[in-house]
């Protein structure tokens, strides 16, 4: 028995006391390979169609014609206006338009926090003299689109550095928030996404959260519009009736932090169509 | 002597009537029992449905729920499995007392059903 202990404390420690992002990494991406060996790892970024037949189906036929499509069209033109100084929103940026989408989020060591990519469109408005969009607008979700679709087959590679502590604090936090029971219902995310995927709650079948933040913003069937990430996790929060936090709040941003990490070396494939 | 009998005879009479009378109330009040617990059942069913309430169907297959969930085991034979009413009542109650990791919310704890509304929920699983 003590030498069973011994076994284990030995096995466990080198774990704990390396686990860092990357072998946090390694091992949910493991997890869900065991409980899906027949799954390839690049189908992860499709969501629940890559565990489940039907709904993969259904999703193929919606693809002939893509809901998502307008939204790219206005995010294209949106893109292309001149701010009121003549500026572009392309002048803020320093990388082609495909590579925007995989440059966040981002720790930005002189704000000290997680910048997503929806913020950064709001810091660039701002800055030549135009009000923030709404997180919520189609104006602002539009712009994501046409970014997510111009970075369609470019890697994931979320960067947390390690010669930057708050870099590592926001990770930390967003991860605590993913396996944090919350609400009345005393759920965490990983309850669903991590223990009980590809389960059902009553009709709905569980997707796993590798590859939960690649093809963002996310048509909706049930709401007819292209939501964001933010929205989504609003949801899930909503519904374990927790309190709920703002779109583009610090705790969303520090947990897209943390799944986008997860999620690294999938491809980006936005924006996606769901139920 | 004939008249004590005579006595004797209506106090029997007045005795038998009683009892018949008693028996009606115990009949009645059987039935009455029977009634709310058969109430009880159906409105424990109800509960165990509604997703505002119990909503267990999102995670037990339960007998003729539609679209059941699979995330815990199904609820069939409770009584053979939970003879003790106080532990099938903890675990709805709480179920991190037996697992803390539990994903199964804890009822009473939270404030999503109170104690009555699982007794009623109890008595609807005893006839699974
Ligand atoms: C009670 C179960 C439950 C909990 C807890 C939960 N979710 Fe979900 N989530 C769902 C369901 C059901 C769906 C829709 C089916 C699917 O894609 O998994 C979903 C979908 C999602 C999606 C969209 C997936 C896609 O492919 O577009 C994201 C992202 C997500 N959840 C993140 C989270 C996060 C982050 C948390 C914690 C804050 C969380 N969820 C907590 C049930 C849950
Ligand atoms: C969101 C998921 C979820 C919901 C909702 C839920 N349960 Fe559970 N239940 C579980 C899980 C998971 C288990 C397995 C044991 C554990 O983890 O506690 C379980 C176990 C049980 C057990 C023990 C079963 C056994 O075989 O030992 C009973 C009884 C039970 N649940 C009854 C209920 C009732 C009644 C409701 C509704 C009032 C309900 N559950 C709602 C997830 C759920």
């Amino acid at each position: 028995m003590k030498n069973y202990a011994a076994l284990l404390l030995l096995g466990l420690a080198p774990l704990l006391s390396l686990a860092g992002p990357e072998e946090d990494r390694e091992a949910f991406v493991e997890y869900y390979q065991a409980r899906f060996p027949d799954v390839p790892f690049a189908e992860f970024a499709n969501g629940i169609y890559a565990i489940d037949e039907d709904a993969r189906r259904q999703w193929q036929d919606i693809e002939e014609f893509p809901p998502y499509e307008f939204a790219i069209e206005q995010g294209e033109s949106l893109w292309h206006e001149t701010m009121p100084d003549e500026a572009k929103l392309a002048d803020c940026f320093a990388q082609p338009v495909a590579d925007i989408r995989p440059a966040y989020p981002r720790f930005d060591a002189g704000r000290g926090e997680v910048v997503t990519l929806a913020l950064a469109i709001n810091h660039c408005r701002q800055a030549h003299r135009l009000p923030a969009l709404p997180y919520d607008s189609d104006e602002l979700i539009s712009i994501t689109a046409y970014l997510a679709y111009a970075a369609r087959g470019k890697p994931v590679a979320t960067r947390v550095p390690a010669d930057e502590p708050g870099a590592l604090a926001a990770y930390e936090d967003g991860k605590r928030f993913y396996y944090s029971k919350r609400g009345q219902l005393n759920f965490a995310c990983a309850d669903c996404h991590v223990t009980s995927v590809g389960l059902h709650v009553r009709a709905d079948r569980l997707s796993a959260s590798l590859g939960h933040t690649t093809h963002f913003p996310v048509y909706r069937s049930k709401l007819g519009a292209v939501i964001s990430l933010h929205q989504r996790f609003f949801g899930c929060v909503r519904d374990v009736r927790a309190k709920p936090f703002a779109l583009q709040s610090k705790e969303f941003r520090n947990l897209e932090y943390f799944l986008s990490y997860m999620g690294n070396g999938l491809e980006f494939n936005g924006p996606g169509a769901r139920k | 002597m004939h008249h004590k009998n005579l006595i004797f005879f209506v106090l029997l009479c007045q005795v038998r009537r009683l009892a018949a009378a008693a028996a009606a109330v115990a009949v009645l009040a059987i039935a009455a029992a029977q009634a709310s617990t058969a109430g009880g059942i159906a409105s424990g069913k109800s509960l165990a449905m509604e997703r505002s309430k119990g909503n267990c169907l999102a995670c037990h297959r339960i007998e003729d729920g539609k679209l059941p969930g699979t995330i815990g085991p199904p609820l069939v034979a409770m009584k053979l499995r939970y003879p003790e009413r106080a532990a099938l009542k903890q675990q709805i109650c709480d179920a991190t007392i037996r697992n803390p990791d539990s994903r199964m919310p804890p009822f009473c704890r939270h404030g999503i059903l109170t104690e009555d509304e699982v007794e009623q929920i109890v008595d609807y699983l005893y006839t699974l």
